[in-house]
């Protein structure tokens, strides 16, 4: 019983937050990653135009509900989902037209183009706080939670519940679902096997006639998708602020780096590895620890490797280790 | 600097915005423009070392600006005696537990040779947070029960706070040292993210480590190199100085009652203006310093060779010289300027807030103004600096301006309009980005471009 309980614990503080979290970071890095493996360079505005794109979703929301229009017990999010898509494609298309299309013409160093995202993430940022404001913006509608913590206790009767949060359970599956289109897209079609030659080979790929500007602008259009549906997946989960979508960029840089920078499935499994250590680290284990060891060996202690700000320092101590031991990431990376 | 005209001319350009700004917002206004103008030049200028000098990106500028800040409270507060005796031993005997350990690491690292070695520093590094909590725990917790709601840390060394910006300086550097030996081999992608984590875990630091900085409850009313307006207020000198200065539109007053309102008035507004003047006295001087220095420094061999190394790495390394090294030294100098500029800032606040740390403002603005100036001039540095910290302050009231005329006919009740000028402040984002993309885009070489220097 006593190891029921410990488990029960842990999926309840760690497993499933982390999972969600890992979903979070994962469509987050997918995108740094194809960006970086298309388009070669770090792009700092990805996490202002989550931003954009979760704001265009939930003023879409507002209007929905406003119309009366809500799915049930399902968020109302999901359904304004595709006209936040279409906007941030729109977005992307034209900063892409008007910006960067200049320096990868001219083929400048990829630091150039770090900088010149550094100005677009400022532009989308006034942009998303002029508009929605700077505060908390919550929107969610729909059921809450699929087991509550007491209800889990009764149906088991086990000491320690567990909560599952619809918003949870959506993003987990969403991203498995967005994930494995993706990847099949990437693997099986046409489009994106000559997206991969690209990414693994400009020179080679031109000449056995791909289209260039095709590849960019499909790489824009899948990597506002993912913005779109990581950013609203976010809100849902936590809530809207526009700052906040700039610290979780910092995790995203990170996920996508450990996972090799380039590669999505490496920045799939990034996301995951930063999210479990960092939730695992910042745990407190006292109370796992009283149930499954015998009561002589308890800790007194609250057997937290580190406290909870700091949760910076370890996707960047995980960064750091990773480039001493394996610069290129866990996985290969360069190639989509 | 001879027959330099842009220079000039754009400092006179921005001298003349400066004085404007006197005549028609108010000359407080104006010299709190100055003295901020000032201080970010002189970080603009770590940055342009290290950016425009030898092409090494630094977006942990926010961390260093926090270690310059951290450097003033710990050198100039007063030390809580009560703090010290409940906790003092125990953080000095973890603080030489945890330079043994990190002595240590570097040891093992430079010395030590096996199969196995990466895996034990690994270990070594990881065991350093668990050993250092169960060392300095107990002290940290005894030392921030004492009196939590005023003070709750240790205080600093009760230094004149003029000192505290040489620590500042020198605290960077020894930061600056630890990063660059881990993250200078980086490509310079990677190098941005790093150096952008880092300091974010300084700052983290800085927030949460309360018996150190109070974190996020603030330190309030340091010391500074000029005197207080109060003070100023009350002391005679200052009063017939001041009376002495106004003596004709003091001689029109005939009453004598108003007279001596008028002249408190005047007391009150020359006390401020003079605080910040001498306030812009002394960041001029350090400014020039910093300048005169870093101008030789470009024209002597060694900025030839940071130069080559910038242009061109491999040939540079072919010529026998240590890039490697040459890159640490520029990694150090440029964060000492920078965390020197951050004890600067705040001395000019008068108070600490760890928490006002964004990397937005203290990063990347401070990027926007190296890159607009013009990377690897100091004199576009500077400009830059100027330019843009006057549209960062002014870009509200012009906003504002804007707002009002273009919407002259719309009701006040307007929801639109009230939303906008709620928005104001985020006007000013707008404006950098735009700043930045249309200089990267028609003068990607900045204001003032670099001068090829023929030595």
């Amino acid at each position: 019983m006593d190891f029921l309980n410990a488990i029960a614990l842990l999926t309840n503080y760690i497993i499933v937050p982390a999972l969600t979290y890992g979903s979070q970071l994962a469509l987050g890095a997918i995108g740094v990653t194809l960006i970086y493996g298309v388009l070669r360079f770090a792009n700092f505005a990805y996490g202002d135009l989550m931003a954009f794109a979760t704001m265009v979703v939930i003023l879409t929301t507002w209007y929905l509900q406003s119309l009366g229009i809500t799915l049930g017990f399902l968020p109302t999010a999901l359904l304004a989902l595709p006209i936040g898509i279409i906007a941030t494609i729109i977005l992307s298309l034209f900063f892409d037209k008007t910006v960067f299309k200049y320096y990868r013409d001219k083929k400048s160093e990829p630091v150039i183009l770090i900088v010149v995202s550094i100005g677009v993430m400022f532009i989308l940022n006034a942009i998303v706080r002029i508009i929605i404001g700077p505060g908390d913006v919550i929107f969610m509608d729909g059921a809450r939670f699929i087991i509550k913590a007491g209800e889990f206790k009764k149906m088991s009767g086990l000491n320690e519940g567990i909560a599952l949060k619809s918003t949870q359970v959506i993003t987990f599956i969403t991203t498995i679902i967005t994930c494995s289109i993706l990847f099949y897209f990437l693997n099986k079609t046409k489009t994106g096997k000559s997206m991969r030659a690209y990414s693994n080979n400009e020179d080679l790929a031109l000449l056995s006639g791909i289209d260039p500007t095709k590849i960019i602008i499909y790489t824009w259009v899948i990597v506002s998708i993912l913005a779109t549906i990581a950013g609203t997946l976010y809100c849902l989960d936590k809530s809207f602020k526009p700052l906040s979508y700039w610290n979780n960029l910092l995790p995203i840089f990170a996920a996508t780096i450990v996972g090799g920078i380039g590669n999505p499935l490496g920045a799939f499994y990034g996301g995951f590895v930063i999210a479990f250590t960092e939730i695992g680290l910042t745990y407190a284990y006292k109370k796992f620890l009283v149930y499954i060891l015998p009561e002589q060996l308890e800790p007194s202690s609250l057997v937290q490797y580190i406290s909870t700000d700091y949760k910076f320092a370890i996707s960047f101590a995980i960064l750091v280790t990773v480039l001493i031991y394996r610069p290129n990431g866990i996985f290969k990376g360069k190639v989509i | 600097m001879r027959n330099n005209l842009d220079v000039k001319l754009a400092f006179g350009v921005m001298a003349l915005l400066l004085i404007m700004v006197g005549f028609l917002q108010s000359w407080g206004v104006a010299l709190a423009i100055l003295n901020l103008c000032l201080i970010s030049a002189v970080m603009s200028m770590g940055v342009n070392i290290q950016w425009g000098y030898s092409g090494l990106i630094n977006f942990g500028v926010m961390g260093f600006l926090a270690i310059g800040g951290f450097a003033t409270i710990v050198i100039s507060v007063p030390p809580v005696t009560e703090a010290w005796s409940a906790g003092g031993f125990g953080i000095i005997l973890s603080g030489l537990i945890l330079f043994t350990l990190i002595a240590g690491i570097f040891y093992l690292h430079q010395k030590f040779q096996s199969k196995y070695k990466n895996y034990l520093l690994f270990f070594l590094v990881i065991s350093v947070i668990p050993i250092m909590k169960l060392a300095s725990g107990p002290s940290i917790s005894a030392i921030e029960s004492i009196d939590a709601a005023t003070s709750g840390f240790l205080g600093g060394f009760d230094l004149p706070i003029i000192l505290s910006w040489f620590f500042g300086a020198i605290f960077a550097a020894i930061v600056a040292f630890i990063i660059g030996k881990v993250c200078l081999g980086l490509r310079s992608d990677y190098l941005a993210i790093s150096t952008l984590l880092i300091s974010g875990i300084v700052v983290s630091f800085v927030k949460h480590e309360e018996w150190l900085t109070r974190g996020v409850k603030n330190v309030t009313g340091l010391k500074r190199p000029v005197p207080f307006e109060v003070d100023l207020q009350n002391s005679d000198w200052f009063i017939n100085f001041v009376e002495f200065l106004f003596k004709e539109r003091l001689s029109k007053i005939t009453n004598l009652d108003e007279k001596i309102i008028s002249l408190n008035d005047l007391v009150m507004t020359s006390s401020s203006i003079f605080v910040k003047l001498s306030f812009s006295i002394i960041f001029s001087i350090v400014l020039i310093t910093i300048l005169v220095f870093s101008e030789k420094a470009l024209r002597s061999p060694w900025g030839r060779m940071m130069r080559a190394i910038r242009d061109n790495e491999d040939a540079a390394k072919a010529m026998g010289k240590n890039v490697v090294k040459r890159h640490l030294h520029i990694f150090m100098i440029g964060s000492a300027i920078i965390g020197f500029s951050g004890a600067m800032l705040v001395t000019y606040d008068g108070l600490f807030t760890p928490a006002s740390y964004q990397p937005l403002r203290y990063t990347f603005i401070i990027w926007v103004m190296v890159l607009l100036g013009g990377t690897g001039n100091n004199y576009g540095a500077i400009l830059g600096a100027f330019v843009v910290w006057f549209i960062w302050i002014e870009s509200a009231p012009a906003a504002l301006f804007l707002i009002n005329t273009l919407m002259s006919q719309v009701d006040n009740t307007n929801q639109l309009k009230i939303h906008l000028i709620d928005s104001i402040p985020y006007f000013r984002y707008l404006m950098m980005g735009l700043g930045l993309l249309v200089v990267m885009r028609y003068r990607p070489k900045g204001l003032l471009p670099e001068k090829i220097i023929k030595s």
